[in-house]
């Protein structure tokens, strides 16, 4: 009963563009849009694992496939899904342990959490291309 | 007396567990994976399945896989229960998401004792 009378008008502020997320809420966002991008691409990833694996000519249109320059941009971004996937879920487990949790800390874990993965993603996408 | 409580979100526990055992699991298997495999003296045929022929890689590559799966299922049920409202839409995306992955763990085991 008291919580109706206490329950005011609060301003609601859902303009996408208008609220400025700040770094670590990019990483979250980032790390949710990777796993589903990743998820959606499963059946593609096990299809090339299968191709590489099956026989000496499937790996050859394997290798065709994966030089097509489209599905390397395509493999090139999932990678990058991948890694950020992988450093942001580290970073949240750290967070789990209450490690890195003041303010100034959790901004510079996502900012390395952002240039750890693309770095990684450009060196391994380098070794592969 | 039974003391039994029926609402709260203590179920959720087992899950929110699951979710960073698995993610713990995919990253140790990830390093090394990818250790062995950039590791290769060339990239062929031969050495690629050469990998997958070690019956240490391929009973942990397909752990990963199973680990992947439910990691998946976790991190999608999330999804949807924060943007899909309708539980019709939201029970059968559930549906569907299950038996792709369930799917996908019978076509990794055949991928890789095929070998």
């Amino acid at each position: 009963m008291s919580e109706a009378i206490v329950r005011k008008q609060r301003p609601k502020f859902l303009a996408l563009h208008e609220i400025r997320l700040p770094l670590p809420g990019i990483v979250s966002i980032l790390h949710r849009v990777s796993g589903a991008g990743l998820f959606l691409m499963l059946p593609f990833l096990l299809y090339l694992l299968d191709r590489s694996l099956a026989s000496p000519e499937s790996f050859a249109a394997y290798k065709s496939v994966v030089g097509n320059p489209l599905v390397k941009i395509l493999l090139l971004g999932l990678l990058w899904a991948y890694m950020h996937h992988f450093c942001a879920g580290i970073r949240f487990l750290l967070l789990d342990l209450h490690k890195g949790i003041d303010l100034q800390s959790a901004r510079n874990s996502s900012r390395i959490v952002l240039a750890v993965s693309i770095a990684l993603t450009v060196i391994i996408g380098v070794k592969l291309w | 007396m039974v003391n039994r409580i029926v609402v709260g979100a203590h179920y959720g526990l087992r899950d929110w567990i699951a979710q960073r055992a698995t993610a713990l699991f995919m990253v140790v298997f990830t390093i090394l994976f990818a250790a062995a495999a950039l590791g290769l003296p060339e990239m062929s045929y031969q050495t690629w399945s050469g990998l997958f022929r070690n019956g240490i890689v391929r009973f942990f590559a397909f752990l990963f896989f199973l680990a992947l799966f439910y990691h998946a299922w976790i991190g999608v049920r999330d999804i949807y229960m924060d943007y899909i409202k309708p539980v019709g839409v939201r029970l059968a995306l559930h549906l569907v998401t299950i038996f792709l992955l369930v799917g996908y763990a019978g076509w990794a085991a055949q991928i890789l004792w095929r070998l």
